[in-house]
């Protein structure tokens, strides 16, 4: 495959960036999107240029590191995957991809596609977390769950805190991957003793952080590499009326 | 906001109900009658502070968080954003606004008058007449078209408005989402429709 790569460059937190654009020849339609930028990479090394800053790790869809906005959707134009996982067939062949960093007040640029979003670590530490000491293994059956909630709080779970809620959302809201963080703890038992103080923790560090308000459009669960169900939020919303209500 | 919007929703069936009585042929005496007891009940008297309050805080909320949320990005995206949203989902302000240019005419042209902000000529028994107010404007061409521009603007706005509410309310749950979700666009049709059958009727009926 032959493309055309519009990337954005940007030298650190406080340069302006700038698109600069990239042929890019002998791409297999095999080759996953972040091996397609290593390739591009080892080029423009070997032309003694400075390589394009990405963030990754696992390559595997499932640590959340990958955040790129290609052609107009994080981690591009396949459904439920991860940036790594998209590949280069879902392109034509001479098509023109425009690759920018996820655009949002509370993560900022660090250099070219790369953002900081200790923002979300921030918004964990405020509550996403139960803070008991849990010794030994403890009996599997003492406390008794219904198969209905694990499974709403495994899928909840399942969000890796990609950002890619934020970076689809016209608003720049967090409220997917908060709903999330909360709903994996206020759907078991062992959640419930914070469950008022962690969900009015985290929606606060959210709000001071700079995200953007919530009106419900839905892109969040659209672009969410994980699947992670609008049903979060509204739990969330609940969960933080009692927080108020009570106190 | 969601309260607010659900009891705006509410009061729009009742002020619906009462413009309805401008369609009966008996010279606007149902409608006059409506007018008065809402202008003269004691229940009513509160419930229309409540109201204006409702409509100054949902605009009000609802300007502070569209300013949060443009600061939310302050660079934006080269390549507009192709994920899929509801369409009328993405535009609550503007569609939002237009309905504020009606509320600020509708003001002007009645609940001003009410309040005797703005006299008029058109008295009757001692109280202004409301009915041939309307009729007045609806007879003419270019309110009537603005009118029916501007609810339709309103019915795009509550077909999101309505599921979006009991959304931010934490209603929400799998076997109701559909019916919320019908439930709210047919109420985003019959509503502005009702409306807008008023002018239709001055106009070309009449």
């Amino acid at each position: 495959m032959k493309l055309t790569l519009k990337i954005w460059r940007q030298k650190d937190a406080k340069s302006t960036g700038k698109f600069v654009t990239y042929p890019i020849d002998n791409i297999s339609p095999n080759c996953s999107f972040l091996e397609m930028l290593d390739l591009l990479n080892e080029q423009l090394i070997l032309q003694g240029q400075d390589p394009v800053v990405f963030d990754h790790d696992c390559r595997e869809g499932i640590c959340g590191m990958c955040s790129l906005y290609i052609n107009g959707r994080p981690h591009g134009p396949d459904d439920a995957v991860t940036a790594c996982q998209l590949h280069m067939r879902k392109f034509k062949d001479g098509e023109t991809i425009i690759i920018e960093p996820w655009r949002a007040k509370p993560f900022p640029v660090i250099k070219d596609l790369m953002v900081d979003r200790t923002a979300f670590d921030k918004i964990i530490q405020e509550g996403g977390y139960i803070s008991v000491n849990t010794g030994g293994s403890a009996e599997a059956n003492s406390i008794l769950i219904n198969k209905i909630n694990s499974e709403l709080a495994m899928d909840a779970a399942a969000c890796i805190g990609c950002g890619a809620c934020v970076a689809a959302c016209k608003n720049a809201s967090a409220m997917l991957f908060v709903s999330a963080k909360v709903s994996q703890f206020a759907l078991l038992p062992q959640g419930q003793v914070e469950a008022n103080e962690r969900v009015k923790k985290m929606v606060k560090k959210m709000d001071e952080l700079g995200f953007g308000n919530c009106t419900n459009t839905y892109a969040c669960e659209a672009e969410c590499p994980k699947l992670i169900s609008r049903s979060n939020i509204a739990r969330l919303n609940r969960e933080f009326m009692v927080a108020k209500v009570l106190g | 906001m969601a309260f607010l919007g659900i009891f705006l929703m509410i009061f729009l069936v009742v002020h619906l109900g009462i413009n309805l009585c401008l369609l009966r042929s008996d010279g606007g005496a149902w409608f006059t009658a409506a007018a008065h007891f809402m202008g003269t009940n004691y229940v009513i008297k509160v419930f229309e502070v409540i109201l204006m309050g409702g409509f100054v805080l949902h605009i009000l909320i609802g300007i502070i968080l569209q300013i949060q949320n443009w600061m939310a990005r302050p660079v934006r995206y080269k390549v507009i954003n192709k994920t899929y949203t509801p369409f009328m989902s993405k535009y609550m302000i503007y569609t939002g606004g237009i309905v504020l240019v009606f509320l600020i005419i509708h003001f002007m042209n009645f609940y001003f008058i009410k309040l005797g902000w703005i006299s008029t000529t058109l008295i009757s028994e001692g109280e202004p007449d409301f009915y041939n107010i309307a009729r007045a404007l609806f007879m003419q061409p270019f309110y009537s078209l603005l009118y029916i521009v501007l609810f339709i603007a309103l019915g795009f706005h509550l077909n999101h408005a309505f599921q979006a509410a009991w959304q931010t309310l934490g209603v929400n749950h799998p076997q109701y989402d559909n019916c919320i979700h019908w439930f709210g666009t047919l109420y985003a049709i019959i509503i502005p429709l009702g409306f807008i059958i008023i002018p239709v009727y001055f106009l070309f009926i009449q």
